[in-house]
C-alpha cells in the first residue's frame, strides 16, 4: 500500500513539471494561437540559468527561482516583439516552424558551450533530507516542487477566472476581434502573456535543476511529451493542461514501476485513445466548424 | 508520350522552359555521381524523394506532418531486416520496407486526421516519438543504440560495393517515386488535395470525403518516404535511431520550406542544399548542424516564405504576368495567401 502511494507521489512530482510546462504552452496558445516549440528549450535555459548564476555569481537557488523566470520572461517578450509578432497574421504553422528553429539554435548553442555532460546542481540546504509523510518518508525537495506547482496552477487559474486581467485574456482567447471592438486593447496583452508563459517554463527549469540532469538535451524530448499532454488535456484549456500533466506524470511513473520497457510509450498510447474517443481533448470543447 | 503528358500537365510555364527543366533535371540526376562523391549524390536523391513525399502532404494538402522520420526510419529498419534475411535484390527489400511503412502509416493517419492545423503537426510529432521509443527499446530487432548493421546491397548478382554503380542501380527506384508523386499532383486526385488545402470546408461541401482523401495522401506520402528511407539504408549499409528521431523530421521540413513547398522541384533543391551543407560542415569539422538548420528555419520563415523555387517562380511569373496573368496565379501554391484555418480549442 505504501509502495503504491509512493508511486502516486512520484507521479505527481513528475506531473508537476508536465503541468507547469503545459500550462505555459496553453496560455500562450490561447492568447496568440501560437504553439511554442521552443518551450522545452526555455525550460532547459531555466535550469542552465540557475546553474550559471550559482557557478559564476554564487547566487543561490532561491534567488535563481526568482531571477531566472523574470529574466527569461523578458527575453520571451523581446522574442515575441522581434519575431513571433511578425508572423501572427499568417498561417499559424509558420510560428510553429519559427519556434522550432529557435529551439534548435538555443539547444545547440548551449551544447557547444557546455558539452553534453550534465552539470551538477546541489539541492538547497533547507530542502535537503527527508520528510515524514506518515505512511512513508519522502524527499523534502520533491514535496516542495509538488506544492509549488499546485499553488502556481491554482494561482494562474484564479487570475484567469477571478480578475479583470484574466477576463480580458479569456475574452481575447475566445473572440479576439469582438473583444477588441468592445474597446479593449487586446494587443497590449499579447506580449506579456507570451513572456509569462516563457517565465513559467523557466521556472520549471529552475525547479528541475537540483533533481534532473542539467544538459542541453533536457528539454528536447520533454517538449514532445508536453505536446501529447496538451492534446490529451485540450490545448488552450488551462484546467485540462494541468490535469493532463498530473495524469501523464502518474501514468509514466506507474508504467516505470510495473512495465518499465513501455513506460515512455504509454503517454502516446493515451494520446491515441483520446484522439479516438474524444478528439478535442479530455477538457477541451468540441471544435466548432472543422477548418 | 510521357514527355508530352509531362509538358501538358505543367501548364502555366512556357513550353520551352518546361521541357528544358525536365531535361536539365534528368541530366543532373544522371550526372550527379560525376560531380561529387557518389554516396552524397545518392543521399541527395534519396532525401529529395523524402522531401517530395512530405511536400504531397505539406505543400499540396496543407497538412504539416512533423513526424515523417517515423516512416523514413521505420522503412530503413524494415528494408534492412528484409535485405538481411531474404536473398533477393535490394529492390524487393525497399519495396517491402515501404509496404510495411504504408501499413504502419494507415492507423497513424486515421488517428492524426482527427485533428487539423497545428494540432496535426503536434500529433504526428508525438506518434513519431512513440515509434522512436519503440525502436530504441526493441533492441532484438533494431539493435537499439548500435543500430541495424550490415545491410547488404544484393542486386541480381552484380557487385555494387562501388557506390558509383550503386547510385545507378538505385536511381530508377527513386526516380519512379518522384514520377509517382508528380503524377499524383497532376491528377484529379491532386486537384482535390489542393482543394482541401485551400478550403477544407468547401471541399467537404462539394461532396469530397475529405478525411478519406487525407488518409490516402498520408499513406501515399509515407510509402514514398519509405522507398527513400529504404534506399538510404541500403546505401549506407545500416539503419540507426537517428533515422527515426525528431531532428530528422525537422530536417525534411526545412528542405521543404527552404526549397519552396508545394512546388515539387523546390523540395528536391532544398534536399540538395541541406545534404551538401551538412557534408560541408562535417568535412570542415564544424559540429553545429542543428544550429545551422535552426538559423535556416528562422531566416526562411521570417524573410522568404516562398522558398528558393517559389521565389524564382514568382519572379518569372510576375515578369510574364502581363501576357497571361490568369495562368500565372492559378498554380501559385503560395502558402501565405491561404485562408488561415479557424482556430480550434
Amino acid at each position: 500500500m505504501s509502495g503504491l502511494l509512493q508511486q502516486l507521489f512520484n507521479g505527481l512530482v513528475s506531473g508537476s513539471f508536465y503541468a507547469l510546462l503545459a500550462l505555459g504552452l496553453s496560455v500562450i496558445f490561447g492568447m496568440l494561437g501560437v504553439v511554442n516549440f521552443a518551450h522545452g528549450a526555455f525550460y532547459m535555459l531555466g535550469a542552465f540559468g540557475a546553474f550559471v548564476l550559482l557557478d559564476s555569481a554564487g547566487l543561490n537557488w532561491w534567488l535563481a527561482l526568482l531571477v531566472v523566470p523574470i529574466l527569461l520572461g523578458v527575453i520571451g517578450m523581446v522574442l515575441e516583439r522581434a519575431f513571433v509578432h511578425r508572423l501572427m497574421h499568417l498561417f499559424p504553422l509558420y510560428n510553429f516552424l519559427l519556434t522550432f528553429g529557435i529551439a534548435l539554435i538555443l539547444q545547440d548553442l548551449i551544447r557547444l558551450k557546455y558539452g553534453v555532460t550534465s552539470q551538477p546542481y546541489p539541492r538547497p540546504t533547507i530542502l535537503d533530507g527527508m520528510v515524514d509523510l506518515g505512511v512513508f518518508t519522502y524527499p523534502k525537495y520533491q514535496v516542495f516542487v509538488l506544492v509549488l506547482s499546485i499553488v502556481l496552477s491554482v494561482l494562474v487559474w484564479l487570475v484567469l477566472t477571478r480578475t479583470r486581467v484574466g477576463m480580458i485574456v479569456r475574452a481575447s482567447t475566445e473572440r479576439a476581434e469582438l473583444t477588441q471592438s468592445l474597446g479593449i486593447d487586446v494587443r497590449r496583452w499579447v506580449t506579456p502573456v507570451f513572456g509569462f508563459g516563457i517565465a513559467l517554463a523557466g521556472l520549471a527549469g529552475v525547479l528541475a535543476a537540483p533533481m534532473r540532469a542539467v544538459n542541453s538535451e533536457m528539454g528536447a524530448d520533454l517538449i514532445i511529451v508536453i505536446f501529447a499532454v496538451v492534446v490529451i488535456g485540450g490545448l488552450g484549456s488551462v484546467v485540462g493542461s494541468v490535469a493532463a500533466g498530473y495524469i501523464v506524470g502518474m501514468l509514466t511513473e506507474f508504467g516505470n514501476f510495473y512495465i518499465p520497457a513501455l513506460s515512455q510509450i504509454l503517454v502516446f498510447v493515451l494520446m491515441a485513445l483520446v484522439l479516438l474517443l474524444r478528439p478535442a481533448g479530455l477538457f477541451g470543447r468540441e471544435e466548432g466548424s472543422p477548418a | 508520350m510521357i514527355l508530352t503528358r509531362l509538358v501538358k500537365a505543367t501548364s502555366g510555364w512556357s513550353p520551352v522552359l518546361r521541357i528544358g527543366m525536365l531535361v536539365v533535371g534528368l541530366a543532373l540526376a544522371l550526372g550527379l555521381p560525376w560531380m561529387m562523391y557518389p554516396p552524397i549524390a545518392l543521399d541527395i536523391v534519396a532525401w529529395g524523394l523524402f522531401a517530395v513525399a512530405l511536400d504531397l502532404l505539406l505543400g499540396y494538402t496543407g497538412m504539416l506532418s512533423f513526424g515523417h522520420a517515423a516512416f523514413w526510419g521505420s522503412s530503413a529498419y524494415a528494408t534492412g531486416i528484409i535485405a538481411k534475411q531474404v536473398g533477393l535484390p535490394f529492390y524487393f527489400a525497399v519495396l517491402g520496407g515501404a509496404l510495411v511503412v504504408a501499413a504502419l502509416a494507415l492507423p497513424i493517419a486515421m488517428l492524426c486526421v482527427r485533428r487539423s492545423g497545428i494540432y496535426f503537426a503536434m500529433v504526428t510529432l508525438a506518434f513519431a516519438q512513440m515509434i522512436y521509443f519503440i525502436a530504441n527499446q526493441w533492441r532484438a530487432v533494431t539493435g537499439g543504440e548500435n543500430g541495424l548493421q550490415g545491410v547488404p546491397r544484393r542486386f541480381f548478382g552484380v557487385d555494387l560495393t562501388d557506390s558509383f554503380y550503386f547510385y545507378y542501380a538505385a536511381l530508377p527506384l527513386l526516380l519512379l517515386g518522384l514520377l509517382g508523386a508528380w503524377r499524383v499532383v497532376h491528377s484529379p486526385f491532386g486537384r482535390v488535395m489542393v482543394a482541401i488545402r485551400e478550403n477544407q470546408a468547401r471541399a467537404r461541401a462539394l461532396g469530397y470525403p475529405v478525411d478519406r482523401y487525407k488518409v490516402q495522401v498520408f499513406v501515399l506520402s509515407a510509402f514514398l518516404a519509405g522507398v527513400a528511407g529504404g534506399v538510404y539504408a541500403v546505401s549506407h549499409g545500416f539503419a540507426s535511431l537517428q533515422e527515426v528521431y525528431w531532428t530528422t523530421s525537422g530536417k525534411v521540413v526545412v528542405m521543404n520550406i527552404l526549397g519552396g513547398m508545394g512546388t515539387l522541384w523546390g523540395p528536391v533543391l532544398g534536399a540538395a542544399i541541406i545534404v551538401q551543407l551538412e557534408d560541408y560542415l562535417a568535412t570542415a569539422g564544424i559540429d553545429a548542424t542543428n544550429l545551422v538548420t535552426g538559423v535556416i528555419f528562422v531566416v526562411t520563415v521570417l524573410l522568404f516564405r516562398r522558398g528558393i523555387w517559389g521565389t524564382v517562380r514568382y519572379l518569372v511569373r510576375s515578369r510574364t504576368a502581363t501576357r497571361h496573368d490568369s495562368a500565372a496565379d492559378e498554380e501559385d501554391a503560395e502558402a501565405e495567401s491561404r485562408p488561415a484555418p479557424a482556430r480550434q480549442g
